[in-house]
């Protein structure tokens, strides 16, 4: 037997062509956001509700990602700002390289926010990175407070963590307490919003991260 | 499962590094796979299997070994495994850590048949 010795990381090239991606956000001072959650936890809710709420102030563009169907572009263009759907035909999570070909159909340099919206799985998408800022993780009350402790790998790559739909919590038995203790527990330097997409609830202070790490860059 | 992205990666990493007339030679494929990358092995052997059979690699295997996972603590300098990937230091409760190893999915040593013995 002979022995080549490797020692390389088997997601190596999805790591360089996210680099590739966060080259070019920096040249064009782009935010970017990778928004990651289980299916229905309201991705696209939120970023309805956000962009009600930021599209007068900044200027936004959005990814879409999912297994089959244009149904969430065809929400998000009801709010006039540039969407690119990607569609998977079956692919649990988006790579890097889906992103860049997705990327020819936006206009980057007239970009503040870019959000990619994944495919919902609180799984597979832990392990990509696209080339973003932060990856945001969307928990809902009605999926349960533990759902950081189930799945650690993505609470541990993201840096924000969203509660969403906080106006069910008295029909629900999750704790939001217990959720955000159960979270920091995996990943103590989370950042953590609580909110309501439905009744708007907490989506203000949401909005205002969101312009100030947009305009920070500009 | 995404388990078949990754043993796709791999392959791609063993056809770097292997010649294409060399790669029927391609025996053990040795890994790492931190128990908290949040890749199941038995997925990603069965995913690295299905994608070989009837190509030069269908002689390969992978060989997993499964990297703890282990933070270094802030305050007290301890460094312990943690059960399911907590964050807090299990000798004097800090929240105050970094992670060390069992995140990382690694290629290791590629182990290839020698010549003659192929031929016999």
């Amino acid at each position: 037997m002979s022995v080549i010795t490797i020692e390389r990381k088997v997601l190596e090239k999805n790591d360089e062509l996210a680099r590739r991606n966060r080259d070019l956000f920096a040249q064009n001072k782009n935010f970017v956001i990778n928004l990651v959650s289980s299916p229905g936890s309201g991705k696209t809710s939120l970023l309805e509700a956000t962009l009600t709420k930021l599209r007068e102030k900044i200027t936004v563009a959005v990814i879409e990602g999912d297994v089959q169907t244009d149904l969430d572009a065809q929400r998000v263009a009801k709010f006039n700002v540039p969407v690119v759907q990607i569609v998977t035909n079956g692919g649990c999570h988006l790579e890097a390289r889906l992103v860049y070909d997705a990327m020819v159909n936006v206009d980057l340099a007239k970009t503040d926010l870019l959000v990619i919206e994944n495919v919902g799985n609180l799984v597979c998408p832990a392990n990509y990175d696209l080339g973003e800022a932060h990856k945001v993780v969307v928990l809902s009350v009605t999926e349960g407070d533990d759902k950081p402790l189930k799945y650690p790998s993505m609470f541990r790559n993201a840096s924000v963590l969203i509660v969403n739909k906080i106006d069910l919590l008295p029909y629900v038995s999750s704790d939001v307490e217990t959720l955000k203790r159960n979270a920091l527990s995996i990943n103590p330097d989370l950042i953590i919003f609580e909110l309501s997409c439905r009744i708007g609830t907490g989506l203000d202070a949401w909005c205002q991260w969101l312009i100030e790490q947009s305009t920070h860059r500009g | 499962m995404h388990e078949l992205s990754i043993a796709e990666n791999i392959v791609d990493i063993i056809h770097q590094y292997v010649p294409a007339d060399e790669r029927k030679r391609v025996r053990n494929v040795f890994t790492s796979v931190g128990e908290q990358s949040g890749v199941v092995a038995d997925s990603l052997e069965f995913s690295f299997q299905a994608i070989t059979a009837s190509t030069e690699l269908e002689q390969s295997r992978l060989v997993i070994e499964t990297v703890p996972f282990i933070i270094r603590c802030t305050e007290c300098g301890g460094e312990n495994r943690t059960e399911m990937g907590g964050r807090q230091c299990p000798a004097c409760n800090s929240l105050d850590t970094t992670v060390l190893s069992g995140t990382d999915l690694r290629v290791r040593e590629i182990e290839l048949e020698d010549e003659q013995q192929e031929n016999l």
